[in-house]
């Protein structure tokens, strides 16, 4: 009933989060100026994926929370990346 | 205010009273019922609207309305029909009534967040209502909302498609109300493989909800936005493009099928094992069919876009994966016939619309393989055929496992029997009215009669006219299960706590139920439909 | 034997549950936004690519350093709740309430710079330029504007759940109204990680 039992983020582990996605930010920033050509973008969504994914693990404490919600949230991300692909199948062949 | 010494003990209808009791309370099973009776105004409005459409389309020609006139009245049909009765129906009223008893939890698990859920579905449903007499003209769009069309169109598009966010809305919030309910109410020893079948298909129901409308939600905000801020996501003049609207309007509207079809497939899962005295055949099978329609049916959506310009592959992909999502289904049809075969059947009313119910929605089936294939499809699409095919799933498939539901629940709720004479006699009228109402649609379909027109070639004249003496059947079949079930509200005889000897635990609790379900909170000990259990004797 | 109708209490793990299935359901509502978007910069590149360069990366990246480092103060607000330091809590909350009000004021002059130079959808300026373009400022003006609804939305919430702390309805007890909180405006930050480079770092 009460919250008791849930895992607390120390401080210091929040610390060390928030520097990690500001490196992570910096290099997707310094990314663009080295003209990678197509592969920019892909380099950005990669990077922004693993932002969201240290987001969700750490600040929205996934990492403690039980194996089915995890799924949960895995699953919602494999779905919506079904629909884009198979909504490509049509834009790309078109 | 009910003295306890009257003769009537203390049940959910009646240990509060007046309007305002009703209005503000949380408790699942009035709610469900404020569902139900919305609903079932609701599906008169639109029922008497289709009965004026098949009016005019008696003779070749205008006889009672004008081609304009019949464009609103197709619209506000489906827009009633759909996002109004169709989709809330048998979750919001029998999933809010049956879900938590059948589970063994005293109510869902936001029970104000549900009752705030009735609230934002009337608003979205007297929108609806107000895109109809607001000043302007009558959406005519079609339920679909398909721009260009949709973004050019000077009618009360906008307050329509608003309706549609808002009845969007209440239904996430059901779908995720009733995803923590199951997954955090159940009772003692209720695992996940002893729940019923009926809230297995709620709960994979409930997730459609949550993921799917949300699409639609952003996909009417994109349009709203076109139209009053020349934003050109769609329109090709700004350079978007018509096709994507498609992907996003079905991306929703498909899976909501599913949102339609897969409660009332639990609804029959309950009662085929009740009216058979028989453990369900293929328990499993069933869950995770039920599981599967609605992950692949939510991969299939360009189906209703075979002749949009979608590429080859695109079509072709979606046609396989069309195919794929007829499978379980089809299990499930099996498994149910299994079930009846060798038990003890008993065709009450329930068994008999749950009967229907397989046959109009194989047939409903069967035509759908046929627009799943590319080359048909083509062939057909845009004609009657499709309007014959979706009405057979939709009202023959969900409309059918309604009436299923209420004449199987409808003792429970309300403590008193119907005339089975009457329902029978009803059952009769309606199943023959709405297949000469919709059987010719196919024939004339093929034969080249286009949807949505309110005028026809001459040589549809005897087709369109045994049609429209369907519609009257239909009706008058509709009018006669309707009086039966309120006149026996407060007339009929008394009905016990387990009128067809149902194992489930919604039986085991007395008609009506106590406002808080169980004296005493239940503990599970065995599989749902195990017949042989001391309680059943 | 309790009563559930007339219970306000919502234990946490059923609560918390509710929230994440909400989230789902924002992640598709601007899902369906980035499905347009992948298919709009598909066809029009090169057109996405000059547009972008009218927007200010310095601007969105303050705006995306202000929105992470808020995710971090409010996380740690939940520590503070947790280790029941109230006032801390209340302390983390107030800054990262003045990180959504500084994220709002740099939309404001993004916008207003925007429309200053007329292009806002529907603006004669707008009409004259290729299609691609006036697409990449439709999604432009529609995602941030959701998005920054969503900033407006979190901030009211996080507002209400430091007045509980300070009246002691949420305390190292029972917090599940600031743990919702908090993943809401967590989410706010996600969907800007997305956001940002999509808009802002085309090349």
């Amino acid at each position: 009933m009460k919250n008791h039992d849930d895992h607390i983020t120390s401080y210091s582990l929040n610390w060390t989060v928030l520097i990690v996605l500001l490196i992570l930010t910096t290099i997707s920033i310094l990314a663009i100026k080295m003209h990678l050509g197509a592969y920019t973008v892909a380099l950005a969504l990669i990077l922004a994926s693993v932002k969201v994914t240290i987001v969700l693990t750490y600040f929205m404490h996934l990492k403690f929370e039980n194996l089915l919600l995890r799924l949960m949230v895995g699953g919602v991300f494999l779905l919506f990346a079904i629909v884009i692909v198979i909504t490509f199948i049509d834009y790309y062949f078109r | 205010m009910n003295d306890s010494s009257t003769a009537v003990p203390l049940n959910f209808l009646n240990h509060k009273t007046g309007l305002w009791s009703w209005l503000s309370s949380t408790d699942h099973k009035r709610i469900g019922l404020l569902y139900l009776y919305s609903i079932t105004v609701f599906f008169c409005v639109a029922a008497v609207l289709g009965l004026l459409m098949k009016i005019e389309k008696f003779a070749p020609g205008q006889t009672i309305m004008t081609a304009q006139t019949y464009n609103g009245m197709f619209t506000i049909h489906g827009i009633i029909m759909i996002f109004i009765v169709v989709i809330p129906g048998l979750a919001a009223v029998f999933g809010n009534i049956l879900l938590p008893i059948m589970i063994g939890a005293k109510d869902v698990a936001f029970p104000k967040l549900n009752l705030f859920s009735w609230y934002v579905y009337i608003t979205g449903a007297f929108l609806g209502l107000y895109s109809q007499f607001a000043h302007g003209h009558v959406p005519d769009t079609g339920w679909t909302f398909y721009v260009p069309y949709s973004a050019e169109a000077t009618s009360n598009v906008v307050i329509a498609l608003t309706a549609a966010f808002v009845l969007g809305f209440a239904s996430i919030l059901t779908g995720l109300n009733f995803i923590v309910t199951i997954h955090r109410m159940r009772a003692p020893g209720m695992t996940w493989f002893r729940m019923p079948l009926f809230p297995w298909s709620l709960y994979a129901t409930a997730w459609i909800q949550i993921l799917a409308t949300p699409i639609i939600g952003i996909t009417l905000l994109m349009v709203i936005a076109e139209r009053t801020f020349q934003i050109g996501f769609f329109d090709p003049k700004l350079g978007g493009d018509p096709v994507l609207y498609q992907h996003l309007f079905w991306i929703y509207s498909h899976p909501a099928v599913y949102v339609m079809i897969l409660p009332a497939m639990g609804v029959v899962s309950e009662i085929f094992p009740t009216f058979s005295q028989k453990p369900i055949f293929g328990y499993g099978a069933i869950v995770f069919s039920s599981l599967a329609i609605a992950f692949v049916g939510y991969l299939v959506w360009g189906h209703h876009m075979y002749t949009s310009g979608m590429s080859y592959q695109a079509r072709w992909a979606f046609s396989l994966l069309t195919f794929l999502v007829a499978v379980p289904s089809a299990i499930k049809v099996f498994n149910w016939l299994s079930t009846m075969y060798g038990g003890s059947v008993d065709l009450k009313p329930p068994l008999l619309y749950a009967i229907s119910f397989i046959f109009l929605f194989s047939i409903g089936g069967f035509t759908g393989l046929t627009l799943g294939s590319l080359a048909t499809d083509i062939q057909v699409h845009n004609t009657e055929f499709i309007v014959a095919h979706f009405h057979y799933i939709i009202f023959g498939g969900m409309g059918f496992g309604f009436f299923a539901a209420i004449h199987y629940w409808y003792p429970k709720i309300y403590g008193r029997m119907y005339s089975n004479r009457w329902a029978y006699i009803a059952w009769g009228i309606l199943f023959t009215g709405f297949n000469i109402l919709y059987f010719p649609m196919f024939i004339m379909g093929i034969q080249g009669m286009p949807r949505r027109y309110f005028d026809y070639d001459p040589k549809f004249t005897l087709g369109q006219e045994i049609s429209s003496i369907g519609a009257f059947i239909l009706i008058i079949g509709l009018i006669a299960m309707i009086s039966n079930l309120v006149y026996h509200r407060r007339k009929g005889a008394i009905a016990p706590a387990n009128p067809w000897h149902g194992v489930t635990l919604e039986w085991q609790i007395p008609s009506p139920p106590p406002h808080e379900n169980f004296d005493e909170v239940p503990v599970i000990t065995h599989d749902p439909y195990v017949f042989d259990h001391p309680y059943t004797k | 034997m309790s009563t559930t109708e007339h219970s306000d209490f919502i234990d946490s793990d059923t609560g918390k549950l509710g929230m994440w299935l909400f989230l789902f359901t924002e992640l598709f509502l601007f899902g369906g936004l980035f499905i347009v978007y992948a298919v709009m910069r598909s066809k029009y590149s090169a057109d996405f690519h000059h547009a972008a360069l009218e927007l200010n990366a310095f601007i969105g990246a303050t705006n995306t350093v202000v929105l992470l480092v808020s995710s971090m103060t409010v996380a740690m607000s939940l520590t503070a709740i947790q280790r029941k330091q109230s006032n801390r809590a209340m302390g983390l909350i107030f800054i990262t309430l003045i990180l959504a009000g500084v994220f709002m004021v740099n939309k404001y002059f993004e916008w207003g710079h925007k429309i200053g130079l007329h292009l806002y959808p529907g603006s004669d300026v707008m009409k004259t330029l290729p299609h691609g373009e006036i697409m990449f400022f439709g999604l432009y003006f529609m995602m941030t504007g959701l998005h920054a609804l969503h900033v407006i939305i979190g901030g009211i919430l996080l507002t209400i759940v430091m007045f509980k702390i300070k009246s002691g309805r949420i305390n190292q007890e029972h917090y599940l109204l600031h743990e919702n909180g908090a993943l809401y405006w967590h989410l706010v930050d996600l969907i800007w990680i997305f956001l940002f480079p999509l808009l802002y770092l085309i090349t």
